[in-house]
């Protein structure tokens, strides 16, 4: 077993993780999370598989890249309307 | 194309992200003329690029003069160039009805509706699946932001959910798209295309599986349909019509290129399962249009029904082209109609003061062109000829009879007349005569310009019908 391998195999795990708590939970906040957990499983899954031979490939790491730039912009967002909510349902 | 600084492709990104753009820096409410200027700019190099690619044949476009595997791509073939057009075509009369329908204050709706048609149309243009999962989340963060926009506890909470749908499904959609880079070191379409034979490796199979159950349920597909009523529903009218009209079929359309394209040896095996979900989704989403109180509502749950009409189209593609043109020909008549009812149904809510079938009585009287204008669309989501919605329902009951598999017909004459039922109700009250019930929300005057938008939308979609034609040439070219 390869140390690529170990890492996409993490990374599945995480996602199901995080899979199973966006839906099974009840809190914004917690799902918000849950999703996070998801996205970071994804990411380790292409960094891991995309290891060929030892040498690491550059195009899956800018992808993922990328995708931590849309995770944040998405979580940021996820915040600011579980806040709103929240906010309307104290007052 | 000579000059790549000439070529309509980007410029058709680019420009709805300057208006968009242009109108946050000016605040608040500000850049609805600007929109209307790039929107008219946005349908110009549509029509310049449907001409082009009738002419001469699918286009692509390096973007930046990097192209791929380094740099991004942008592919305009027919059915890309048909989802431009529908896309184009819907937003600028929704940008004329929405100067007037956010009179009172539009918030951030200029910058977010820019940043949505920005996104979808990158969306259209994507050829890898990479940039295919980026402008979906831009599609996604544009919408939620949009669908709470008024800032009501129940615009919020529908956001909300709408976003974690919307991430999770695309979470699903990533990891598919992780799995098949691992497998074929490639995300680009063309290259995947010969690749994936009809025996691929498991990883292979759940990567299908993962991306389509992302898509589906992103196209609402019954039963993931739970989150599009009350967001849709939910929502400002002008920003319902955009996310029924537009935001829906971008998955859809997905959903059909990776249907068409890559995975085609893969998708046969589930269409008759899409199918038999198309159906259900049809029945069900008129059955509780046909039961629901409240107009956006009604309107929103023949959303659900009309898309179920979108995968019906599935089980009939391996055959020949006839369930392909079926199937776009409904993306953009239901496109058409739908941007005008949510329209129509914004007037009718604005002039009776009231957001139920009930206080409808007498609108007839008071808002004559909308009530008008509500019934062509309803034409088309019943199916009555000359409309687009007759053309894609005689078009899929034909591929249907072709292949033996009389079933669909069966299903498809069976949803148009449950939507005649759901039409009529809005109409039948609308004309009751007898004293208006006492209006709960302040009656705002409906301007002219509302209520002639939302006609052309509606003469549009039954107009279509009569251009199928021209739509066959478009969808023939670059298409396998």
């Amino acid at each position: 077993m390869t140390p690529g391998l170990i890492f996409a195999l993490a990374g599945v795990g995480l996602f199901v993780l995080g899979l199973g708590g966006v839906i099974l939970l009840a809190q914004s906040l917690r799902r918000i999370l849950a999703f996070n957990l998801m996205g970071s499983g994804v990411f380790l899954v292409l960094v891991g598989l995309a290891q060929r031979d030892g040498n690491p490939d550059p195009v899956p790491q800018a992808m993922v890249l990328t995708g931590i730039v849309v995770a944040v912009a998405a979580t940021a967002l996820a915040l600011a309307l579980a806040r709103q909510f929240g906010d309307r349902e104290d007052a | 194309m000579p000059d790549p600084f000439l070529d309509p492709l980007p410029w058709l990104i680019l420009l709805p992200l300057a208006w968009g753009a242009l109108a946050f820096v000016a605040g608040p409410g500000r850049g609805g003329g600007l929109a209307l200027v790039g929107l008219t700019g946005q349908l110009g190099l549509a029509l310049v690029l449907a001409v082009q690619v009738v002419e001469s044949g699918a286009r692509s476009h390096a973007v930046g003069g990097w192209g791929a595997p380094l740099g991004i791509d942008l592919l305009a073939d027919g059915l890309a160039v048909a989802m431009l057009l529908l896309t184009q075509v819907v937003a600028l009369p929704q940008a004329v009805y929405a100067r007037a329908y956010f009179a009172q204050g539009a918030g951030q709706f200029w910058p977010l509706a820019g940043f949505l048609l920005a996104a979808l149309n990158a969306l259209f243009l994507s050829a890898d699946l990479f940039n295919i999962y980026v402008t979906l989340e831009l599609v996604s963060l544009a919408a939620v932001g949009l669908v709470a926009l008024g800032g009501k506890p129940g615009q919020v909470a529908a956001a909300l959910r709408y976003l974690l749908v919307s991430l999770t499904t695309s979470g699903a959609y990533l990891m598919g798209v992780a799995l098949i880079y691992g497998v074929y070191g490639t995300v680009s379409l063309a290259t995947l295309a010969p690749l994936v034979t009809h025996q691929p490796p498991l990883a292979v199979w759940l990567a299908v599986g993962l991306m389509g159950l992302g898509l589906l349920a992103k196209t609402a597909l019954f039963p993931f349909h739970f989150w599009l009523p009350p967001a849709h529903g939910g929502a400002a009218a002008p920003v319902s019509a955009l996310l029924s009209a537009l935001v829906v079929k971008a998955s859809f359309y997905l959903l059909l290129r990776l249907a068409l394209g890559p995975f085609v040896s893969l998708a046969a095996e589930a269409a008759l399962l899409l199918g038999m979900l198309g159906a259900v989704a049809i029945l069900w989403g008129s059955w509780q249009a046909l039961r629901t109180v409240h107009i956006k509502m009604l309107v929103a749950w023949s959303t659900v029904a009309q898309l179920g009409y979108l995968f019906l189209a599935f089980p009939l593609l391996a055959a020949d082209g006839l369930a392909l043109q079926a199937g776009v020909m409904q993306a953009l008549a239901h496109g058409l109609a739908k941007a005008a009812m949510f329209a129509a149904a914004g007037v009718l809510m604005l002039a009776t003061g009231r957001d139920t079938l009930a206080g409808l009585a007498g609108a007839a009287g008071r808002v004559p062109l909308t009530l008008f204008a509500f019934a062509l669309a309803g034409i088309t989501l019943m199916g009555l000829p000359p409309s687009g919605g007759f053309l894609a329902k005689w078009l899929l009951i034909d591929a249907a009879l072709h292949q033996g598999q009389v079933g669909w017909v069966v299903v498809v004459i069976g949803g148009g007349l449950l939507a005649a039922g759901y039409v009529f109700r809005v109409l039948r009250q609308a004309f009751l005569h007898g004293p208006p019930e006492a209006p709960i929300q302040p009656v705002h005057p409906v301007s002219r310009s509302m209520e002639w938008a939302t006609f052309l939308l509606a003469a549009a979609s039954v107009l279509l019908g009569l251009r199928g034609v021209e739509l066959v040439a478009l969808l023939e070219r670059g298409m396998p």
